[in-house]
């Protein structure tokens, strides 16, 4: 299993029966694969679908049948379609459970940054700060790192902010943290990984409990 | 009886350079390529566009913004388009971004005979800098001036004569709101039908709000499924 993978199944078990979820792009798109066939959950899609089902089998599909990142999709018994207002009247309007979004750096008050680097990437704002800002909970599912090694968990964020203290939940490959009003708490750790190496690769004070921490 | 369809060659006469045009679709679905032809081929320039994205590489508006004939692009995310980022970065054209529903509803706005919305999204970022801020109810919300355009082109699954219209799956997107926000509301159709055929209850777009139904006779290529997104 890929380091994606294990970051997408471990996000999988955040959602409580019955709650209606969004899937960012990147890392959160691939959750699906991780949730049980027979377990109720509603997917919505930015682009006007609730009900969302797998990607699409090769072959089957439908030109006017696609998520927000463009890969065609199948829908479940259930499903509904509407148009761009609606879809985000239920994100602000508070009906969305938890958006799933990735991250470019995370502060440790759950601020969120992952729209933009000013002078290198900028490809706009999409639904992104309506999801950060507005869903009952954010989860954040990103490597602990970037490529070249720092940390993307921070005191303070450097770039700009995709919305202030909106992150609940921290997923990376190697731990799962909780943003709390005292700061960063470890919860669970991933296979095979020491607190040293999380302390060490965290660029903000994470709170320990005593304890052995669960494992994922 | 009321007979909205229009002749394809009819079309240019309804485009001339400088207009705001508003342009349905998130990706291919509910995209009208076949419009966005009639208007690349009309020659007009010094467009303003609204549209969700800017298509991918080559294809819908990205020719015309590629042929030069956008001035300004008002939009939300342009992640698949290296093309018209390149365009941008490069300052060939100007790109207004908005959070995808705050366009949404800047166009519903405009439609909707509203002089704008109040939104706190953006609140705590750099969106906010050269935004009007008022108080309500104690709390600060952005001013966001509702949006028209001089042109609207939308796909339509099915159209009656009147104008009607019904979408399909996730074609409906920001048809049916840029539907109502243009004086000129263009819709393409993949079958018309007579009016009287369809269920009222299941119109999307009542025909009031349409003034041209163009029928396609035949879907092309740009319409289909993209091979890149096949899984």
């Amino acid at each position: 299993m890929s380091y994606k993978e294990k970051i997408a199944r471990r996000a999988a078990a955040e959602i409580a029966p019955g709650q209606v979820v969004n899937l960012g792009i990147g890392i959160p798109t691939i959750i699906p694969r991780f949730i049980a066939p027979d377990f109720p959950v509603i997917v919505q899609s930015e682009n006007g679908i609730l009900g969302m089902g797998l990607p699409t089998a090769r072959g089957l599909e439908d030109r006017n049948l696609i998520d927000a990142g463009g890969s065609y999709v199948s829908t479940l018994p259930g499903a509904s379609f509407f148009d761009s207002a609606l879809s985000f009247a239920l994100i602000r309007g508070g009906r969305l459970d938890i958006a799933f979004l990735g991250a470019l750096e995370v502060s440790e008050t759950g601020d969120l940054a992952n729209w933009i680097i000013p002078g290198k990437y900028a490809p706009g704002i999409g639904g992104g700060m309506e999801l950060a800002q507005k869903a009952r909970r954010v989860v954040v599912t990103t490597t602990h790192t970037t490529r070249d090694g720092r940390p993307k968990i921070l005191r303070a964020c450097t770039l700009p902010l995709t919305a202030k203290a909106c992150v609940h939940t921290i997923i990376t490959e190697l731990a799962v943290m909780a943003v709390t009003p005292s700061g960063l708490v470890l919860r669970e750790l991933a296979e095979k990984i020491d607190v040293e190496e999380v302390l060490e690769k965290t660029g903000a004070p994470l709170t320990v409990p005593t304890g052995t921490p669960p494992v994922f | 009886m009321i007979d909205k369809t229009c002749r394809w060659e009819r079309l240019d006469r309804y485009f001339t350079d400088g207009q705001t045009v508003m342009i349905g679709g998130f990706g291919v679905p509910g995209t009208p390529f076949l419009l966005i032809d009639a208007l690349l081929n009309s020659g007009a320039g010094g467009l303003t566009l609204v549209k969700n994205e800017a298509n991918e590489d080559h294809m819908g508006i990205s020719k015309l913004i590629e042929a030069g004939r956008a001035r300004k692009l008002i939009t939300s995310h342009l992640g698949l388009n290296a093309t018209v980022i390149g365009m941008m970065n490069r300052g060939e054209i100007e790109v207004a971004f908005y959070p995808q529903g705050i366009l949404a509803e800047k166009i519903r706005a405009g439609g909707a005979g509203l002089i704008g919305i109040l939104t706190d999204i953006g609140i705590d970022t750099i969106l906010k800098t050269e935004k009007q801020i008022i108080e309500v109810h104690g709390h600060p919300a952005i001013v966001e001036p509702a949006l028209r355009g001089d042109v609207s082109l939308i796909h339509a699954a099915v159209a009656d004569t009147m104008g009607n219209l019904i979408y399909e799956k996730s074609a409906r997107n920001f048809n049916p709101l840029m539907a109502t926000a243009a004086s000129r509301v263009i819709a393409e159709a993949e079958r018309v039908v007579p009016a009287g055929e369809l269920d009222p209850d299941h119109i999307h777009t009542p025909a009031a709000f349409v003034d041209h139904v163009v029928p396609i006779s035949r879907l092309t290529e740009e319409y289909g499924v993209l091979a890149h997104h096949v899984v």
